[in-house]
């Protein structure tokens, strides 16, 4: 579980994070959503240290994660994986060597079980035949699909997608929407994803936070959002729908409402 | 306003020293950084033997002629000119040449490097993967420097005292013969030492700031370009410095 409590974030005069309080519950599958800009990056890097709160605890299966030293921090952060926004794949590397880098640091796999594992790992992604290429030699979607890969293929517990389906095909997206879903059906896998679609929202998600001015505006299940009568959060969520029922999407439930 | 100007590098200064630290207490994980060290010593040190050899060959040329110009004498002995090229190239421009080239290819590139890594997020994701990115990215850079320094210095002074022997004979000032008898004559087995302990020292300075550089760097595209630059012109103006210093507190 973990438990964000009361954090602030500013940088510099840009306050982004007030008094933000947020319960994420082992298994469950949240979908962040909010306006462009409105910090729910800034909040998944809160999630693993990656940011430190100005105010307020970050609590992880009960630790305090900006009070524990840097070497338990590092333990705590091997059972999270993450997906970045922008993809950050090392840009040093081969595509195979990226998906292979966490393989190789934290297992004891040996060279050709990584190998499979990797191979299988962008089978999973609809990814075949890229190992050799470079990430700058990739496509947008492609870079995202890899990163995917990555941050999956230690099976961690916690794992946090940052806009996992954006900038691919509404075909691709599904893949990765239902790649999603499998995995947050495994055991002990809690899956958080930042979404600006509400499409992804509704296909994998077992509840919604939405963040808005600086905090979390709203946050219940994906019945309860159907049924709310908060009108920032039904804004936002007709503004999507509009999206949701334009050509080359698939119906959602909104459409019947 | 003037306290900002007084206490930002007071401020800059304890942050370098303590990315140091950090990097250099996860000195005992080398086993995760031993590949990478062999990467950045090819990088960083074979990578740049053709340059520093061009760059110490002209030096050695060059001061030849000029000190045969200088001391055009019928009473001064042509091997003087031995005597003063060997000693200036082993004490001072094999290191700071090597120093001077050097700031601008290894410590841009690692600026460059690190600074992207920075902005592309590369450096979260090593963190969010439980690495130490201090350690990982800083200390086989650091390293590369202090291990490879020296020996791009002995290249570059060996390839310059062979260029101002080679000018010396075939220019026709002073035969090979005479250049190395005035070499022997004043040699002095320390200056050879000095000369490894000053690039062992610029090594240090130079990949240091970068990495320091090249970690911090906020902002995107144009941040990097700013780190490659101040890493670049920082490492010249503290080699200077250095220079000067060592050659107070030891000579
Ligand atoms: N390292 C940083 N330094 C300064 N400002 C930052 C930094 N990171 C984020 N911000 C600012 O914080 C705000 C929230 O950013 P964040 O990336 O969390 O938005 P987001 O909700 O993820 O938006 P998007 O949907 O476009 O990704 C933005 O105004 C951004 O400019
Ligand atoms: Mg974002």
């Amino acid at each position: 579980m973990i438990e964000v409590r009361n954090i602030d974030k500013s940088f510099g005069s840009l306050e982004v994070l007030k008094q933000v309080s947020l319960t994420i519950r082992d298994e469950e599958t949240l979908a962040i959503i909010g306006r462009s800009g409105s910090g729910k990056s800034v909040l998944m890097k809160h999630l693993m240290g990656l940011i430190t709160p100005d105010r307020g605890e970050v609590i992880v299966d009960g630790v305090d994660i900006n009070a524990v030293s840097y070497g338990e921090l590092r333990q705590l952060r091997r059972k999270f994986g993450m997906l970045f926004q922008g993809g950050a794949l090392f840009d040093s590397m081969s595509v195979f060597d990226n998906l292979a880098f966490p393989l190789r640091t934290f297992s004891d796999l040996a060279e050709e079980e990584i190998r499979a594992r990797v191979e299988e790992n962008l089978k999973e992604v609809q990814l075949e035949g890229v190992e050799d290429k470079n990430p700058a030699e990739l496509s947008g979607g492609m870079k995202k699909r890899v990163a995917l890969a990555r941050a999956i293929a230690l099976t961690p517990q916690y794992i946090i997608y940052d806009e996992p389906t954006s900038g691919l095909d509404p075909e691709t997206s599904n893949t990765i929407n239902d790649l999603i879903s499998s995995l947050s059906t495994r055991s002990n896998v809690t899956s958080i994803v930042v979404t600006h679609d509400m499409h992804s929202v509704l296909a994998i998600a077992d509840r919604a936070a939405f963040i808005h001015d600086c905090d979390i505006h709203w946050v219940g299940t994906i019945e309860e959002m159907h049924a709310a009568d908060d009108p920032t959060l039904n804004a936002f969520v007709r503004a999507s729908e509009y999206q949701i029922g334009a050509p080359g999407r698939t119906a959602s439930p909104y459409d019947a409402n | 306003m003037l306290e900002r100007r007084i206490l930002a590098p007071i401020e800059a200064l304890g942050q370098y020293v303590l990315l140091l630290t950090k990097a250099f207490q996860s000195l005992s994980e080398v086993r995760v950084y031993r590949k990478n060290l062999f990467k950045q010593m090819v990088a960083i040190g074979i990578e740049s033997i053709p340059i520093v050899a061009l760059a110490g060959l002209f030096s050695g040329a060059v001061l030849t002629v000029q000190t045969a110009y200088q001391l055009e004498s019928p009473f001064i002995p042509q091997s003087i000119i031995g005597s003063i090229v060997v000693p200036s190239m082993v004490l001072e421009l094999g290191a700071v040449v090597t120093g001077f080239i050097l700031a601008g290819r290894v410590g841009a590139r690692i600026a460059a490097e690190l600074g992207t890594m920075r902005v592309t997020e590369q450096i979260d994701a090593l963190e969010a993967m439980g690495l130490n990115s201090i350690g990982y990215l800083i200390v086989p850079r650091v390293l590369a420097g202090v291990f490879m320094f020296p020996v791009l210095y002995i290249t570059a002074t060996g390839v310059g005292i062979g260029g101002g022997l080679g000018v010396a004979h075939y220019g026709d000032f002073l035969s090979a013969g005479e250049f190395v008898a005035g070499a022997r004559q004043f040699f002095s087995p320390f200056d050879p030492i000095f000369g490894l302990l000053k690039a062992f020292v610029f090594g240090f300075i130079i990949t240091s700031v970068a990495c320091y550089k090249g970690y911090y760097t906020g902002g995107g595209a144009e941040g990097v370009g700013r780190s490659t630059t101040e890493a670049a012109v920082l490492s010249c103006v503290y080699i200077l410095f250095a220079n000067l210093a060592l050659a107070v507190l030891i000579l």
